[in-house]
Formats: C-alpha cells, structure tokens, sequence
C-alpha cells in the first residue's frame, strides 16, 4: 500500500474528489470512489473491453488506466449516455435489435461504438467491424451488437 | 375444470403475445447502466484466496504474515465437504474440501484465503501468504490416469474412475458381424471454459437483528445453492437467504456450487459483517470450473445400403479433481452414453463411458453438456462412411436419420414430433451445395482450398424429473413453480423459482401469461432470483426454463384466468363463456360491456363476499410443471477456407436450420442461436485451456485462451421450422443449447472437406492453425 493522492475525477460532468493510491485503475476509482458502477469488470488484462469508457472522447479501457492519470480529463460513462429520459440512438439500437443477452458486456460496446462514430461519423463496414472485435461478449455471437451499431451509426448521422 | 378453462385460452384474446419479437423487458435497465451485479455491491470485508501454484502434493506448511487475518481448512472443523451422490453407475462419492485439506489436487485449488478491508490489502496480503507443499508427480491426461501406476487422485477411488456407465443391447454382436462396411473416428475434445463475460462473485452480509445471512451471487440456482450451503455448513436452512442478482452470463459454469461461496457465508456469520468475493479473470480460467475434455472412440457399422446398424463407443471424460455440484461428474460420459446415438436410426448399440478423475480443474456442465462432442465424433463418422461407401455426406444422413414419431431410442429416450430430414433439406436448399462443389473445384485448382461440412443433431430439452431420477442422482431436478399473482391495484406478479441471466426468459414469460390473462407483458412483472421472493425452484440450465417455467406459467396463468373470468362474469352480468380478456380488461363479447383488471382485482380482495362459495379470496394462483422432456433439433452447414500455409481457417458462411417447436419470441430465439454458433465456433477452432506435463496452465489470460472476437464469427444464417411440441404444454422445446452443439461437427467436416486433396483427417477439437499445420506437415514428410 503507498499514500493516497487526491485528485478530480470528472465524470459525465460532475466533479468526484477522491484520494486514491497511485496504483488505482480508472475503472477501480469510477465504481467503487466514485459509485458509478454501470462500468464493468471483466478481465483486468485489457483485451476483454466491458470497462471501455470514454476519455476527452476517446473509447478507453479503464482496467488498463490509472486514475491520476485521467484526473482533470473528461470521462463518459454509460451513466451518462442518455439525455434524461431520453436515450442515446446507440443505447436505443441495441434494445431495438437484441444487442444485448446478460448486459454485462454492453456498456463497453456502447461507450467503445459511441466513441467511435463520434469521431468517425461515416466509418465503413468493415472498419466498424474491426472496432467492434476489440471487446468480447459471450451471449450475442455479434450478430445483433453489428446491427445495432450499424443502425445507430445511421441514426447518429442523421441528426 | 381444466377443460373448462383451455376452452377459454382458445378465445377472446386469443394468442397476441407469444410469436412476436416485441423488445425485452430486461433492457432498459442493462443499456442505462442500472443492472445490478453483484461486484457492485459494498462490502467491510473483502477476500483473496490463495491457490495451489502446484498440481499435486501435501501441504506442509502455511505461513501468514504477522496480523493477518487468514483462514484454512484447520479452521472449518465441522464444515463438511461438497459430495454429491449419484446412486448408479459404480459412483465413487469424492468429497470436495471447501479449502484444501492436506493435499492439494489442482493448480488453483483454494488452500487459504486472506480476509481485509479492501480487495487490495487482502491481494497484498496473500501475497505475503508463504505456502510450502511437498509436490507430488501429478497426472494430467485421463487416458493416462487410467494407466496401471497412474498417481491416485482420491484413496476412495483406485484406478481413478470415478463413474463407469456400460451398456449393451443383447443382440449386439450378432449385428455388428453382420456389417458390410465398418469405420472407427477417435474424437478428441480438448478443454474449454465457459467463460462469462462476468467471472464469479459472491456476497454475504450478516444480519445482526436475524441472525440470517443474505448471500448475492454469480449462480443459475439460487435455491439449491442456500440448500446445499446450508447442508454443508449443518446451519438452518432458514437462516440463509440467497440472491441471484443479475447475473452477466453463466453457460453451466454457474450453476455448480463453488466452495468459495459456502466459504463466503461461513466468514459472515463469523465475523458478523458483509464479506465479499470477486474472482478474477486469471482464477475464473484456471480454477472456475472447465468443461468438454473427452475422448470418444466411436466404431460404427454399416449395412450395404449405408445404413448404420450397430454403433460401439468409449468415451473417457477427463472430470478433473473433484466431482461437481449437483450433478455430479457423471453429467458428460453419462449423457454421452445417453444421447451418442443422436438423431440416427438404428437397434444395435454397446457403450463405456467412463468419468476419470485427474490433477487438473474440476469439470462442470457448460452450454451442450457432451453433446458438441458426441455430435462430432457422430457426424466425423457419418462422413466418413459416406466416404466409405462413395456416398455424398448428404445422402448418408438422408438414408439414416429418424422420420417416424414419438421414436424411441435404442437406448430409450422418447422423441417427439421433429423435422430432422426436413431441417437438413432446408440448409441443403439454402447453401446450394452444388454450386459450391463448382466453386470448390475452381478454387482447388488455384491452390485455394474451401470445404463444406454439416451436422444434423437433436437437442434433448425441457426435461423433467423422470429424466433425471433416470440418471440415479440424489438431487432430482426437473419441476418448476410459478406463482402468479394480481395484487389489489391490478399489479400482476410472477415470481419465478427458474433463474435467467440474459435468457430474455422474464419477457418470454410475460408474453405467455399476457395471452392469458388480457395484461400486455410490460404490465407483468416477472420477479426471480431470490430464495425469500419466489417459490422453491431449479433454476436456469439445460435448456429447460422457457419449457419448464414456461408451462408452470401457463398453468397458473390459466388458473388466474379462470377466477378473473368468474369475477367478471359477477359485474358484468354475462355468462362466463361470452367474456374475454383483453387490453387490461374483462370485455363481453359483441357488446361494450367492459370491467377493467383493475377494478375486478381490487374485488377480488375487497368484495369477497360476492364470489363466496365459487373462488377463494385474492388473485394468487400457482402452477407446478415437471414434463418429459422434448427434443428440438437442427441442421448446420458451415462452408470455410483453409490457408495450407498457415492452417489458418476462416468461416465463409454458416447457415443453420434449426426447429424449436413453437418459438415464444423469435427475435430472443434467434439471438440464443447467434450465441450458442459462436461458442461452438469458438469451441471449433479457438479455444482451449492448456495445461503443460506439470499442471500449470498456459491459459491464464483471454489472450491465450480466446473465446472468438466479431471478427471470427460470419454472418449467421438461420433458417426456421416449428414443429410444435406435442409433450410440452406450450408446444415450445428449449433451444438455449443447441446453437453450440453443432459448429464443431460442421466447421471441422468443413475443414476435412477442403483438406481432402491432402488426405488429412482432423478428428480433434479445437481444429487450430497448429494442428491443421501439424497434420499437413506430417503428410509432406510421408509423401
């Protein structure tokens, strides 16, 4: 154990002041300082994705980040991805094509999809599909989780 | 009465609900980030166990830093161990110490474990956990334990079988020498883990004020995990209550019961608190339960018109260390056994199916349960003796497969009403092989190789306790409970003892009880999970809840429709036959007389005195089903390229026709399928648990064993069939496992397809670049 630092962790645009040990992962700090435990853990090795979250806009896999390194950054969260009741095309998408079985993998594909077509508005197929293979689920086979991102991307792209 | 009321089901709103995709209640909480899991919740203790870093040996000695709140197996005196019974089959009842007694069986086996405020202090605390274990030579392989001299795993069970299932029909012999042809396909399945996208996690908080203990955890059975903890720590079942919370995927791995949770709920009532547990990825793949690793030598003999006659078979399932909870390791040689004739015709059979215990990671059921093995040992043999016989693949099955219901087995299984010629008509038809052959031949003659393979198979579903008291086991599952319920406000409640985790099944339900009772399913709340909430149940595995608890929701749901049909008959003055239910209300047919549910409910508890004599106070309704069981069944064809150079093998298109009788919601049906092809592609050609000759394994990250990205996985193809179910009361079969049952078969057909100009056979799963490469490069050096 080493001494805890005190940092600002910005989280869908409220302030979260916590101290945390130097060693502490991103994805540590968003769910368990700052209870926002939408993110998921998965397998803490960096290859599986269920904790993607975005920072300053860029899909990032907070298992593999350390919080004082996100300090005074922009993080999204899924918490944060619906405006109120409304929800985001991609959050809607995948409920309206079955992208999602257990829920355990999901907010990792939407944060990693979100952030992607936000930068990538007009990304092809085949791009996507590359995008898409870096986080894992287990339920879906992929098929759904493709169609819904690929309709969401459409959605994105007409508002 | 029960004719009464189908009469009943048969009008008015009729069937609305089941048959649509409508969208899944379960979503809109896990899209928002509001699923409940159980890492997320708070805990004033954590744990860390510390693992065996060794295969076999004895412990001699543990050593915790100074202060440190640690416990081991000298501290659960009175805590018995996890031990099945299965009282067939020549079971040896192995026990499974909840922390390692002396001897350890398995790298990975939990000896100690470190209590701390935080997951981090008890991680740096086990660290420093000092463990000295006289090592011991370990066997790792089950044909080698099987060997004179082998290392014992248990003293309980020399030779280390631990079950021996053996039949034979009487006339088999005679049969057999009766064969024009004869074909032998040694089928190796190497090991797998299921591999949920949430590893295993466990919570239990003490409750000062009871004395009871609530238990959160990663499980597919939440009643029987209280029953057996309960047993194993001799504490009042009463005291313990067990919830299944969302649960992020389980695929068999969940449903046997981890010692560590027994342990969880020890540590609460001890230290008063709220103790916690989350695995990690590393413990869930070397120590979370494996699965497959099995070796079948199947020995088929043939008729001059191809038709099989007589099958022959060993199958040796390597079951690890210890034998899992509930079903005991019985669950894969002894379905095998079972089910090895597949959808297949024939009367001559003679079987040995062995589980043999090894120093390697206990063995649980995982999605298929044996049948992606015997499914491709089976449908290697059909191919190759259609080779034999210079027969298409096609054909061979056309000549063989069962078209005649109820058919029964030869080793007794009853199936029912199926499309198994249909199926395999309808893929054929939708790949059109005979242009694939054109394209092949072209491709070869560029140096491109492509194949083509299939499987047809059954999928034993929705079985009951008959099936499983069959099996000999103490435990006998099979019955489901749904209790249904319409509160005073009109609020309705099922409350389910079956235990989805990202099934779809509460929205599945919800659609069948909607159709009943004139609720549309988003009115129905679907309640489960919990030991206190919902009645007695088994939970979710087998391909069982949507059959199951299915039909109990059918039954109580008509019984509710009965006492709702009687209340309004009452208020609106109309005879019993000329009302209906819709749109939340009880309607008099042909007239604009109408009550709503609302307000018949709040009668129904209020105005008593009304319907004295005719119904019981209150809208509370339970329906119990335990059937016989059901077969679904499907053919796939998959269609790949195999790169010589590299043995790198890429799936062109997967097409599967597959009939699960009558489908509740085809879009939650098509999205089980998806999953279960992509498992069993990943079962195919990806994954594989390693161990090396000392028991370490090499497969301790999802870099190393790799469950398959979007990237391996082809678009899906289905194609549909309803044959309903005519032992299943919503003429449903489950269909949760079919979809891993037949890629390997297929994929692996495929690959040998492509491979034919090579004269390579690859009879081994998965079929990696490696083993593709090895067998090509044996070739070259015999050519």
């Amino acid at each position: 154990m080493s001494a805890k630092i005190e940092i600002l962790l910005t989280i869908n645009g409220r302030d979260h002041a916590v101290a945390v040990e130097p060693r502490r992962t991103l994805a540590d700090a968003i769910r368990e300082d700052c209870g926002q435990t939408g993110t998921h853990i998965g397998c803490e090795h960096g290859i599986c994705g269920a904790c993607t979250v975005l920072v300053d806009d860029e899909p990032v896999r907070s298992c593999l980040m350390f919080a004082v390194q996100a300090a005074g950054k922009q993080i999204r969260t899924i918490e944060g991805l619906a405006d109120g009741d409304t929800l985001h095309p991609m959050q809607q998408a995948f409920m309206d094509h079955h992208g999602l079985q257990c829920g355990f993998c999901t907010p990792g594909f939407l944060m990693l999809a979100v952030g992607v077509l936000e930068r990538e508005p007009d990304i092809s197929d085949a791009d996507l599909l590359d995008v898409l293979s870096s986080n894992l689920c287990r339920c879906t086979g992929y098929q759904n989780i493709i169609k819904a991102v690929r309709a969401a991307a459409k959605e994105m792209r007409g508002k | 009465m029960e004719k009464a009321m189908s009469a009943h089901g048969t009008k008015g709103a009729g069937l609305k609900w089941v048959g649509r995709a409508i969208r899944r209640l379960e979503d809109p909480a896990l899209v928002t980030g509001r699923g409940r899991f159980t890492a997320d919740l708070a805990a004033t203790h954590w744990l860390r166990f510390v693992r065996s870093p060794v295969a076999a040996g004895k412990i001699a000695k543990i050593e915790a830093p100074p202060g440190a709140l640690i416990v081991t197996a000298a501290d659960l005196k009175g805590v018995k161990p996890i031990r099945p019974m299965l009282h067939k089959f020549n079971y040896k009842p192995v026990g499974q110490p909840i922390l390692a007694d002396g001897v350890v069986r398995f790298t990975g086996e939990a000896i100690a474990v470190v209590v701390a405020a935080s997951e981090e202090e008890a991680e740096d605390i086990a660290d420093q956990v000092d463990i000295t274990i006289d090592e011991s030579k370990p066997v790792i392989d089950a044909r080698e334990a099987l060997q004179a001299g082998a290392p014992q795993i248990h003293a309980e069970a020399p030779g280390n079988v631990i079950v021996e299932g053996v039949m034979a029909t009487p006339d088999f012999d005679k049969v057999w020498a009766s064969a024009a042809k004869t074909v032998t396909v040694n089928a190796r399945s190497h090991r797998q883990n299921a591999t949920p996208m949430e590893a295993r996690a466990g919570h239990a908080a003490y409750d000062a004020a009871t004395g009871r203990v609530t238990l959160t955890c990663t499980t597919q059975m939440p009643h029987l995990t209280r029953t057996a903890i309960a047993d194993v720590l001799g504490m009042p079942e009463a005291d313990l209550r067990v919830i299944a919370p969302d649960v992020g995927g389980g695929f068999g791995q969940k449903m046997s019961l981890p010692g560590e949770y027994v342990l969880l709920v020890w540590l609460a009532r001890k230290l008063k608190s709220a103790v916690a547990w989350t695995e990690d990825r590393r413990e869930n793949l070397i120590a979370g339960f494996h699965s497959r690793d099995q070796t079948i030598m199947l020995q088929a003999a043939f008729d001059k018109d191809a038709k099989l006659i007589a099958l022959k078979a060993d199958v040796v399932s390597n079951i690890g260390a210890y034998s899992c909870f509930p079903t005991t390791c019985g669950v894969e040689p002894l379905m095998a056994m079972a089910e090895m004739p597949g959808p297949y015709d024939f009367r001559a059979y003679s079987c040995r199916a062995r589980g043999v215990a090894t120093n390697t990671c206990t063995m649980a059921p995982y999605r298929g349960v044996s049948r992606p093995v015997l499914t491709f040992a089976l449908e290697r043999t059909m191919n190759k003796a259609a080779t034999a016989f210079g027969l298409d693949p096609i054909d061979i099955r056309r000549r063989n497969l069962i078209d005649k219901f109820p058919y029964t087995s030869v080793t007794g299984l009853v199936f029912d009403e199926a499309s198994y010629k249909q199926t395999l008509e309808m893929a054929v038809k939708a790949v059109d092989v005979l242009a694939f052959r054109a394209r092949q031949r072209q491709a070869r003659a560029k140096g491109r190789y492509l194949g083509i393979g299939l499987a047809t198979f059954s999928e034993r579903t929705g079985y009951g306790s008959s099936a499983f008291a069959a099996r000999g086991a103490e435990i006998v599952p099979g019955w489901e409970t749904v209790v249904l319920s319409i509160d005073p406000s009109g609020f309705v409640e099922a409350r389910i003892g079956s235990s989805p985790h990202g099934q779809g099944l509460r929205t599945a339900l919800a659609q069948i009880i909607a159709d009943e009772i004139g609720v549309a399913p988003q009115f129905i709340k679907v309640i489960q999970g919990d030991t206190d909430n919902t009645p007695y149940g088994w939970g979710t595995f087998a391909s069982r809840s949507l059959v199951i608890a299915g039909g109990a929701s059918l039954i109580a749901a008509k019984k509710v429709r009965a006492k709702l049909i009687t209340i309004a008959s009452h208020l609106l003055e109309a005879a019993a036959d000329d009302i209906v239910l819709e749109d939340g209300a009880a309607k008099v047919a042909g007239t604009d007389r109408t009550v709503t549910i609302a307000k018949m409910a709040r009668e129904a508890y209020t105005q008593t005195h009304k319907f004295k004599g005719e119904i019981e106070p209150g809208l509370t309704e339970s329906g119990t089903y335990d059937p016989s069981g059901t077969f679904s069944n499907a053919c796939h064809i998959a269609l790949v390229e195999v790169d010589v150079e590299t043995g790198r093998v890429v799936i062109e298109r997967y097409v599967a026709a597959e009939d699960a009788g009558r489908i509740i919601n085809p879009m939650i049906a098509d999205g089980q399928v998806h999953g279960g092809i992509a498992q069993g592609i990943g079962n195919a050609l990806l994954e594989e648990i390693i161990y090396d000759e000392t028991g370490n394994i090499l497969t301790s990250t999802l870099a190393d064993y790799m469950p398959p990205t979007a990237h391996e996985i082809p678009p899906i193809e289905l194609h549909h069939m309803e044959t309903p179910s005519t032992v299943s009361n919503t003429k449903a079969k489950g269909l949760g496992e079919g979809g891993a049952i037949g890629p390997p078969a297929a994929v692996i057909n495929a690959i040998n397809d492509a491979l034919n100009p090579f004269g390579v056979v690859i009879d081994e799963m998965p079929a990696t670049p490696q083993r593709i490469r090895a067998a090509l490069r044996a070739k070259e050096k015999a050519a």
